[in-house]
């Protein structure tokens, strides 16, 4: 019974905290938009703008649901729904702090991945069920892109995973404790190369969320909105919503992976502050990246993942095998 | 790359990418045919906003076309109201005022620095990143402001006259100019810096969309696209108009053909306006604006007349046939971008569409000038 509270309970405060950062990070996303490029943002609405999202969900809420005539319904219907529940789902591994985790797993970065490609597999499911070219395109492009980014970050998921040996998000940070040169992105004594595949996991998530300079399946210069062309009201509503919770997600796993999760750089004081903080620092850097780059081709993009982030994540796997043999 | 659209297993199908597409720029149509993510062919359909200005120009009297000339290339209507002018002015035998002209020129010059700007900034949103537009609508905005001071309109300006100019320029529009050319020259090594040298830009530009001078021979292409090819070919130098020959300045010219040579050409050229403002307003001489005694009804004499300029996007060219009256015999207005846009078909075969999307914003299309 008791177990039974503590998940109901944990489940309303993922939900409550799911539900402010999707509403919130859209905010962020504009407001830093508008500092990034020489105006104010959103402001009308609400002190600076802080009802924005409010009045987005209003609006997103009251349209109405146009069904194109040649759509597949049934996935059409399903995709948005599709993209939701496994970024909903994933909450349930992320270790806030050391006792501030909804289920303990011993395989909680097994589950993240298994789940992060259902992800990728709605944008097609969205893409194909809209009947309209341009989205077929864009899915097309989207799973490519995310099968060819899985791989590196699994790569470098399984080197955490040899320095550590353990599979549980929360025992990952536990060991990361004391100091910031027990993080594993500054761990140099397991491989030298610790820092750089930090890069390549956070590239690889930049990837994995869709954002640019890798929005493929977006691009709305080229593919008009990419998946979502055909999505009106909250079926648009839920993909944006999706992508931001993908977003929570993956600069949530680099921070458990790689930057100590819950632990405090001085040893002092650890707890879920440091994780929000580490969390949103990266966030933060996500929507930089978002308004500073340009969009990079489909095959640059591929190019990038096959010719150096896979080769390079490999030789890391390696040399960190190495290095824990030797030492 | 193209083994693969050559393989038996082909299978293509047909997208069209507009007339309402945000990579086209307006209301153009292109039909395309993909084998994969590669183009098999593209062909650009026109016509969407068709407005027979040919047309109108025979119907109306020559004073009343001039609203026409703001409203075909909306983002340099100032270079096609020099064109009229100069057009009639030759054909009427009527004498310029050298004031009214170097303020021509300083306008001509301005709406190009505005109309590059505005290029470069929906050119790289085009390409994803949305930010540099912001940047350059910024100091568009300045231009804009000091147009409107004089010409008292934004955009689609009317604001030559056969004879000269119909408002003198004041001393706040002088000041307002010298002060936004000192504000805006270190905001172009600003632009390289921030987006020119992108890795991903480059990565995206250069190479990409070769246009060889041979092929904007074949289709008549002008402006950045020539002289990104390595063509030097400018009316203000070639055949020279107005009051340029006495003014300082270079012509920019790219040899690499490639999207990334266009890019520069239109960078460098701004660069080569600001000079040429600059030099203008200091040797800016006294007197009136406009001619004297130039007939309100103009009824120049029989002949078939002809008038180039450079406008922002190429040779702008207007020729009329006269038969002494009040209105035009024949009006032909040869605009760049339908030239440029032609060659798009013949250079966009075998790219791929997210290239063939850039390679069409480096042409810089504007499409009720393409359109007429």
């Amino acid at each position: 019974m008791n177990e039974l509270i503590r998940l109901l309970s944990y489940m309303i405060c993922i939900a409550a905290f799911l539900g402010l950062n999707l509403a919130y990070l859209g905010w962020v996303e504009r407001k830093g938009a508008g500092h990034i490029q020489r105006r104010t943002g959103p402001k009308d609405v609400g002190p600076y703008g802080l009802l924005q999202p409010l009045a987005d969900g209003l609006k997103l809420m009251s349209k109405q649901l146009i069904v194109p005539a040649n759509a597949d319904r049934p996935l059409y219907m399903c995709a948005p729904i599709l993209t939701m529940v496994p970024a909903v789902l994933l909450f349930v591994a992320i270790p806030f702090g050391e006792h501030l985790v909804p289920r303990e797993f011993n395989f909680g970065l097994l589950m993240m991945f298994a789940f992060a490609s259902v992800g990728g597999m709605s944008i097609l499911i969205g893409g194909w069920g809209s009947g309209n070219k341009y989205s077929l395109i864009a899915g097309a492009r989207a799973v490519s892109q995310n099968v060819a980014y899985e791989i590196p970050m699994l790569i470098t998921a399984i080197t955490i995973v040899m320095i550590t040996g353990s599979m549980d998000l929360n025992e990952i940070v536990r060991q990361q404790g004391g100091f910031f040169w027990n993080w594993n992105v500054f761990r140099l004594d397991k491989s030298i190369l610790m820092p750089v595949s930090f890069l390549v996991f956070f590239i690889c998530s930049l990837a994995e969320t869709n954002r640019t300079p890798f929005d493929m399946g977006e691009c709305e210069g080229e593919l008009v909105a990419g998946y979502h062309t055909e999505y009106g009201g909250m079926g648009f509503g839920l993909f944006m919503m999706a992508e931001y919770a993908n977003l929570v997600i993956g600069c949530s796993l680099t921070t458990v992976l790689f930057l100590g999760g819950w632990q405090c750089p001085f040893g002092l004081f650890p707890g879920p502050h440091w994780f929000l903080l580490k969390m949103y620092f990266l966030i933060w850097c996500f929507v930089w990246i978002r308004w500073t780059y340009p969009r990079t081709t489909f095959w640059g993009l591929l190019n990038l993942s096959w010719k150096y982030l896979i080769p390079f994540s490999l030789v890391n796997l390696l040399l960190t095998a190495l290095f824990i043999k030797v030492f | 790359m193209s083994s693969l659209a050559q393989s038996h297993l082909r299978e293509t199908f047909e997208l069209n990418i507009g007339p309402q597409h945000p990579a086209t720029h307006g209301v153009l149509r292109i039909k395309v045919v993909m084998d994969g993510e590669y183009i098999d062919r593209a062909e650009p359909i026109l016509g969407y906003i068709h407005r027979m200005h040919e047309k109108m120009g025979e119907n109306r009297t020559w004073n009343q076309f001039w609203p026409n000339m703001g409203r075909l290339d909306y983002l340099s209507a100032m270079a096609y109201n020099h064109c009229y002018a100069g057009l009639m002015e030759r054909a009427a035998g009527i004498e310029v005022p050298e004031r009214a002209e170097y303020i021509r020129v300083i306008t001509a010059e301005l709406n190009r620095i505005q109309s590059h700007l505005l290029g470069f900034g929906a050119y790289i949103m085009d390409l994803g990143g949305f930010t540099p537009l912001m940047y350059a609508m910024d100091e568009r905005e300045q231009i804009l402001d000091l147009l409107e001071s004089v010409t008292g309109s934004r955009l689609t300006y009317c604001y030559f006259r056969f004879g000269g100019v119909y408002n003198d320029i004041d001393d706040d529009f002088i000041t307002g100019t010298r002060a936004f050319l000192k504000r805006f020259r270190p905001q172009i090594p600003m632009y390289h810096k921030l987006v020119t040298g992108n890795a991903i830009l480059m990565d995206r530009l250069i190479g990409v969309g070769p246009v060889s001078a041979e092929m904007c021979r074949k289709y008549g292409a002008t402006g950045p696209v020539l002289r990104g090819s390595g063509v030097n070919y400018d009316i203000r130098r070639n055949e020279p108009y107005s009051v340029y020959p006495e003014l300082d300045f270079d012509i920019p010219v790219y040899k690499e053909c490639d999207s990334m040579a266009r890019y520069m050409v239109r960078m460098d050229e701004m660069v080569q306006s600001c000079r040429i403002i600059e030099n203008a307003l200091n040797k800016l001489p006294e007197g009136p604006v406009m001619a004297e005694k130039v007939p309100k009804a103009l009824k120049p004499p029989n002949g078939d007349y002809h008038y180039a300029v450079e406008a922002a996007r190429g040779t702008f060219s207007m020729r009329t046939v006269s038969d002494g009256t009040n209105t035009s015999y024949r009006m032909r207005l040869r605009s760049p971008t339908y030239s440029n846009v032609s060659l798009f078909e013949e250079a966009s075969r075998g790219m791929l569409l997210s290239d063939a999307l850039a390679f069409l914003g480096s042409l810089d299309p504007v499409i009720p000038e393409m359109d007429r």
